[in-house]
């Protein structure tokens, strides 16, 4: 019943209120395909330009145009002082580890704001908040100096360690909200059948939070794939590089007339976020609609 | 869901407050336990924030350049700000693009977004492919393709060139180099406009069909119903928008090559920052600035919040 009154309005709206739905329908469609030409050619242009000799790529708009070749890609591949293959196993590995570091540290947090009580909770988590809306910058300096000081400088730490500490309050605190529609009753029982606090997180709540905790991996995943200034930051050295770093390093060195490599490891370092959106477009829409993520 | 995302999150915090009274083992077994559940975002707020945090304060007040220790120079820093020409521009800067970029992308997002909140084919289709930019939007590789788009022989000017107009380098030149980087930043609306399609769903439909018994029009049931209704999403879309584009760096860092060029027009307030705190050396002068945005973004948040009264609408309220 409750379905068919949801639904009903829906299907009467368009036709009580559109006086000529067919058309208004075609309308709609060109609008919204001009505009997806209009924003995703940049993209398409750059792939195809990467199939392109250099002397072709500014042969205007066109997405076929002149010969195709695999040049810029094999070119592409060994630039820098030790090629993209290293850059890009850099990457991986930051990646990786800032993944595991958010998802332990951020589900540990959430499981105690969520479920246990302890003193100072509601000032903690005001605090929680607070830090969610607080520029990064005004920590930069300070943690600069301070991974200087450590001589954590050319080395992962300092783009992985805040990871596993729960810098990330975003996470947090979406994994918080996610565990207290969690019925308590499970927990109950699970503490009847003889688990610990460390029991009932690790197999109950964990297992029932899968999908909070996808989101949390994608979400890392792509702004430490994407993160530019934390690797300018932190890392100087060549074989250190992470993906981003080396297309700048790449675009400043070789300046226009080495556009074709650029494209290609350009294209290449999309790939895997577009990759993974392809496979789980669903879970990652769905998290932005409920969670507000950007 | 609209109370989950938008100001009432504050009051919405968990957990019942402590009461001192309860002495009780269970209760302090309890804590116990849950001080090993938050050791480790403990120590990272004391040690990555909190204690950074107060250090920057302090190295406001000082000239530090590293190597030799920090020395007190009371509000040098600060009043230097208001004779420094570059700081001046990178402020002039961002505010002009918070300005220009904030209420485009909640326009167009908006806009895409109503197209989309109906029963059609390809939905799920348009939804991801238009969401697809903002995943990309803050990579180097989508900052440098701008630079080809919209340098001299770029995609635009190829464009343009079909109508018979002819321009130079629009990153070059110093009355567009900004606008390039409004656009990018316009270009990833995605996930504005997915948080805005949600929150259509959630319009009771009953609303539309009553207003349009009573003979109201298409526009006078977007003014009256939808706006109205969406008033909490605008709020976190505008607020968060804000708050991210005051702290805009990969694009203009990559679209100027580091330098904020031509002229000072893509001098991004945090990119100066960078500059002069890890170029220069000078990480007195970048905590204060630093500092300064802390405060800026403070009295942004505080005038959302206040303002919020008086525009946004809680149904259930």
């Amino acid at each position: 019943m409750t379905t068919t009154s949801i639904r009903m309005p829906r299907r009467i709206f368009p036709t009580t209120v559109v006086k000529h739905p067919v058309l208004f329908g075609i309308v709609r469609h060109t609008l919204l395909v001009c505009l997806l030409v209009v924003l995703l050619y940049p993209l398409l242009w750059m792939v195809a330009a990467s199939f392109r000799p250099n002397n072709e790529i500014f042969n205007g708009l066109g997405l076929f145009t002149g010969n195709f070749t695999l040049d810029n890609y094999v070119n592409g591949w060994g630039a820098g002082q030790l090629g993209f293959s290293q850059y890009f196993l850099n990457s991986f590995l930051v990646t990786a580890l800032s993944i595991v570091g958010n998802l332990i540290s951020c589900s540990l947090t959430a499981y105690a704001f969520a479920r246990l009580e302890f003193p100072f909770k509601r000032t903690l988590f005001a605090i929680l908040l607070g830090t969610m809306l607080l520029p990064y910058h005004v920590t930069l300096v300070p943690q600069y100096i301070l991974f200087n000081e450590l001589d954590w400088i050319n080395t992962y730490l300092p783009l992985v360690v805040p990871k596993f500490l729960g810098t990330e309050a975003f996470f947090i605190f979406l994994m918080v909200q996610f565990i207290r529609t969690l019925p308590r009753e499970l927990d109950e029982s699970a503490r009847l059948d003889g688990a610990g606090h460390f029991g009932i997180f690790a197999r109950i709540i964990m297992p029932l939070a899968l999908p909070a905790i996808g989101t949390t991996a994608m979400f890392t995943f792509i702004a430490s794939w994407n993160d530019f200034l934390g690797p300018l930051l932190y890392v100087n050295r060549a074989d250190l590089q992470t993906v981003p770093l080396a297309l700048q390093t790449f675009l400043d060195s070789t300046g226009e007339n080495a556009f074709g490599e650029l494209f290609a490891m350009s294209t290449l370092s999309l790939a895997p976020i577009v990759g993974f959106f392809i496979v789980s477009q669903r879970l990652l829409i769905e998290g932005i609609a409920t969670t507000g993520m950007k | 869901m609209t109370e989950r995302l938008a100001p009432g999150i504050m009051a919405d915090a968990p957990g019942r407050r402590w009461s001192r009274g309860t002495k009780n083992a269970a209760k302090r077994r309890e804590a116990g336990v849950a001080a090993l559940f938050l050791t480790p975002w403990m120590l990272g707020l004391v040690l990555l924030t909190l204690g950074p945090m107060l250090y920057s304060l302090y190295l406001a007040f000082t000239d530090y350049d590293l190597l030799s220790p920090p020395r007190w120079v009371g509000l040098d820093n600060f009043t230097a700000m208001a004779s420094d020409p570059r700081f001046l521009a990178s402020a002039g800067v961002t505010f002009a693009y918070v300005a220009v970029s904030v209420p485009l992308l909640l326009v167009i997002s908006m806009l895409v977004a109503l197209l989309l909140n109906t029963k059609m084919r390809f939905l799920t289709g348009y939804r991801a492919l238009f969401y697809l930019p903002s995943l990309l939007g803050a990579s180097v590789a989508i900052a440098a393709l701008w630079r080809q788009v919209f340098g001299d022989e770029g995609l635009l000017n190829a464009a343009l060139a079909i109508f018979g107009i002819e321009h130079g380098s629009w990153v070059g030149d110093p009355s567009t180099a900004l606008g390039t980087i409004v656009v990018l930043s316009v270009w990833a609306f995605g996930s504005t406009m997915i948080i805005f399609l949600a929150g259509l769903r959630q319009v009771p439909s009953e609303l539309y069909e009553a207003a349009a018994v009573d003979g109201a029009g298409r526009i006078r049931r977007f003014f009256s119903i939808t706006v109205p209704m969406l008033t909490p999403l605008i709020f976190f879309n505008a607020l968060m928008g804000t708050i991210n584009a005051f702290q805009a760096f990969t694009g203009a860092y990559v679209i100027s090559g580091g330098t904020g060029g031509p002229v000072n027009s893509t001098l991004f307030y945090t990119l100066y920052l960078y500059q002069r705190g890890f170029a220069q050396l000078d990480m007195g002068y970048a905590s204060a600035m630093a500092w300064l945005l802390v405060l800026v973004l403070a009295v942004f948040t505080a005038l959302f919040f206040w303002s919020a009264r008086y525009w946004v609408f809680y149904g259930d309220k």
